[in-house]
């Protein structure tokens, strides 16, 4: 079963493992540094639930849930 | 662009790299404001004195990446490519180097001659990092100073290296990203059409923009790309996507291996330790301090542009009213005078008077951009915002739409997209604004005046539903907007959290005058204008019978036994009379006659009519138009004749004008038509075009006069008024 970044619990690490977002937000995405391979961990949640913060290479990132949802992950380390 | 023979140093980055930073310390604060072509963004320049030689540079506004799909994006490209740009500064935070040497690698791939300003070497020495930065610019092929822009430290090393690449031609870089041989084939295969689009420019260039465009075009809103050129592109993405290749994934990919490899050669952490960041963090978005703080810091900015700019507007009203009482002094009575007096100083007034707002609100901004809690901000109240198809950052410009819609407009510069920008632009004019209160006094101080409704007071339950209204109304049109007039995806909410930082007090300064000063001079030339026009519209024709008549009178007055005292007040009381029926008479007053069986619908009469045309300089001008309507000279919205002259006012018929009714109906025409012609000058050059706000006027205008409307005829239904 393909698992997305939504179904990591905050504070695991994963790997990316693919995205599938429209284009435009695909390759921001992309060029903001989130490829295949990279890891990623869900850092918080927004007090109303939306958006998340991601912490990824070294930097933090929110994106809504919407685009958490298409970012398909490999969770790595114990779970 | 600006000139062809000044040669230009582009500065750019990733936003909150400190770049802006950067360019005040390299500039010393001096810096011109233009605008790049065609596009609504603010291009900042300054003069750099380097060696024999006199550069300009540009601040580029921040970005992650030179791929672009819209004309904002692009300008980047633009100014990269024109004949007079010589070099590059390309600033990057040594903190998110992982992701910061993407930029850096874009530029140098270009052939461009780049400096790489690492900046914030202080921090990244707090956690424990360490770079090698001669190792990266050997790799790089371009030389990687060390700075730290906010302490000036690394200034001179980082010119010197300028001067160095000045001499330097453009040449082809010798870095190599290692891009497999099948994407080389496809940018071969780019090249004809590029060629012809970009004639003169060495081969090496046409396979830097080759690949460019096969990640920048499809789906983009680009300028002055030739069909060719696109049709080239789709067919080489078509042909791999056929073969299972995502183009933009490979030449991604390829770029941070290299940078990846890079990386693991000249950084080097001493164990992860939670930073200061994170701890704050653990606080400001906690998800009940987080909320309690939000809330503290929203109302504290809210108070402040609310309550604490009033001594200074106040201040800089007396100012104008003392220069106004001067120049009535000096100047012979007559068309000059009030021209100078009602036109010219009002209208200078009428600009000055939003300075203290604007300032505060740009500060503040400042200070929560550069202190990274702007995001936070975003992060927190995302939610609420998406919901009607705004982005998180639009709540700022909107509370503050609460004070002044024309700070607030300005305010949305920080929205990133231009649809979202433009969406927010138009629903936040209606916001209740601080402009609105006295209106809303005087109406309730005039029909409710005692009255209550169960355990409240009838005016304050007006009040409170006006405000309410407001919000529903704003947020509604934000949706209804997003889905009609602008329609495109909702915005997405791709935002870097930056590490929290302390700003700097001069560049927050800095910053919040220069938006001040081109306020001044873009807004303020058609405030003035219109304010003058407006003068003259509510001042001509006159009307020589009246004029001759009054001079009668007063003649009349002066020439009568009674007291010196008694006497100044006849002569008030005429004055002020005068003045009412010259209005009447002019073309404004007439205008006003004219949409009465318009207004009569919605409860006004044709005095409101004239009070509404003057209200357009600003919406507390209402209360002193409805003064010398009813021949009270000045007053404010206490004024205990002017509210007495509204209740006695009576329409042919001889009902009142005013009920409680007609009350409500003028206070609901108030909160939703755009009567500031402040707000349309500021949207126009936000906007940058007179499209925007003659429709904004349009919909606001009309969405009052139906709301007024079903109000007004609504109530009389039911049996009210």
């Amino acid at each position: 079963m393909k698992r997305s970044l939504l179904d990591l619990p905050v504070g695991q690490h994963a790997e990316i493992a693919s995205i599938d977002c429209e284009r435009r937000l695909s390759r921001r995405l992309m060029e903001m540094g989130l490829l295949p391979g990279t890891r990623v961990r869900v850092v918080r949640v927004a007090p109303l639930g939306d958006p998340i913060e991601l912490r990824v290479r070294n930097y933090s990132l929110s994106v809504r849930r919407a685009e958490a949802a298409r970012i398909a992950v490999r969770p790595q380390g114990a779970p | 662009m600006s000139s062809e023979a000044s040669p230009q140093v582009l500065i750019v980055g990733n936003p909150n790299s400190g770049k802006s930073t950067l360019f005040n310390a390299l500039s010393g604060g001096s810096a011109h404001v233009g605008n790049y072509p065609g596009v609504t963004v603010d291009r900042t320049s300054a003069t750099l004195h380097l060696g024999s030689e006199q550069i300009e540079l540009v601040d580029v506004p921040g970005m992650y990446s030179l791929t672009a799909s819209s004309p904002e994006e692009q300008l980047a490209v633009d100014a990269l490519t024109e004949s007079n740009t010589r070099a590059v500064i390309c600033v990057v935070d040594a903190t998110t180097l992982q992701r910061g040497l993407y930029l850096p690698l874009q530029l140098v791939e270009s052939g461009v001659p780049v400096v790489v300003a690492l900046n914030m070497m202080d921090a990244a020495a707090r956690i424990g990092l360490r770079v090698d930065a001669e190792r990266l610019s050997e790799l790089l092929g371009s030389p990687v100073i060390p700075v730290v822009a906010t302490k000036r430290r690394g200034l001179d090393a980082l010119l010197s290296a300028l001067e160095v690449q000045l001499q330097a031609s453009a040449e082809v870089s010798k870095l190599a990203v290692g891009y497999p041989a099948e994407l080389e084939a496809d940018l071969a295969a780019l090249a004809p059409p590029i060629r012809s689009w970009r004639p003169g420019t060495p081969a090496s260039q046409h396979r830097v923009f080759a690949l460019w465009c096969l990640l920048s075009l499809g789906e983009d809103s680009l300028r002055d790309v030739p069909d060719d050129v696109r049709e080239a592109v789709s067919r080489i993405r078509a042909a791999a996507s056929e073969g299972g290749r995502n183009l933009d994934l490979e030449i991604i990919s390829c770029r941070y291996a290299w940078l990846d490899r890079a990386i693991a050669e000249t950084c080097s952490v001493r164990g992860p330790k939670l930073s200061w960041s994170e701890r704050i963090d653990r606080v400001l978005t906690h998800p009940i301090a987080g909320i309690v703080i939000f809330a503290t810091v929203m109302f504290g900015i809210f108070e402040a542009l609310f309550a604490g700019a009033e001594p200074l507007i106040a201040s800089i009203e007396a100012v104008t009213g003392f220069i106004q009482t001067q120049a009535s002094a000096i100047l012979p009575d007559g068309v000059l005078q009030d021209l100078v007096v009602q036109g010219i100083i009002a209208g200078v007034g009428n600009v000055v008077v939003f300075a203290p707002q604007i300032l505060m609100l740009f500060l503040f901004i400042g200070f929560l951009e550069d202190s990274g809690y702007l995001a936070r901000v975003a992060f927190v109240i995302d939610r609420v915002m998406k919901g009607v198809g705004l982005h998180g950052k639009a709540f700022v410009p909107l509370l503050s739409g609460f004070a002044c819609a024309v700070p607030a407009v300005m305010a949305t510069r920080t929205i990133e997209r231009r649809r979202d920008r433009l969406v927010t632009m138009l629903a936040l004019p209606l916001m209740s604004c601080s402009a609105r209160l006295p209106v809303y006094i005087l109406v309730v101080g005039t029909v409710f005046a005692g009255q209550s409704l169960g355990w409240f007071s009838a005016g304050a339950v007006a009040l409170f539903s006006m405000y309410t209204l407001s919000v529903l109304v704003t947020l509604g049109a934000a949706a209804v907007l997003r889905r009609t007039v602008l329609p495109g995806p909702a915005p997405t909410f791709v935002l870097e959290m930056p590490p929290y930082r302390w700003p700097s007090a001069g560049i927050l300064w800095i910053n919040a005058w220069r938006r001040l000063r081109v306020f001044l001079v873009d807004a303020g030339t058609i405030i003035l204008a219109m304010t003058i026009l407006l003068w003259a519209l509510l001042s001509f024709p006159k009307s020589p019978e009246l004029t001759e008549h009054y001079a009668a009178e007063r003649a009349q007055v002066l020439q009568s036994g009674s007291s010196e005292m008694s006497k100044a007040e006849a002569l008030r009381t005429l004055e002020a009379q005068e003045a009412g029926e010259q209005l009447a008479h002019s073309l404004g007053g007439r205008f006003g006659h004219a949409i009465e069986p318009v207004l009569r619908p919605i409860g006004f009469d044709w005095q409101i009519g004239v009070g509404i045309i003057g209200a357009f300089a600003a919406r507390e001008v209402f209360i002193s138009t409805l003064g010398v309507v009813f021949g009270i000279g000045e007053a404010d919205e206490e004024n205990k004749p002017l509210r007495q002259a509204l209740r006695d006012a009576r329409h042919a018929d001889g009902s009142p004008v005013m009920t409680p009714l007609s009350g409500v109906s003028l206070m609901v025409f108030f909160l939703l038509a755009c009567q500031c012609m402040s707000t349309i000058a500021v949207v126009k050059k936000e906007s940058g075009s007179w499209k925007w706000p003659v429709f904004l006027f349009s919909y606001m205008t009309v969405l009052a006069y139906l709301a007024s409307l079903a109000v007004y005829q609504g109530g009389r239904l039911l049996g009210y008024g």
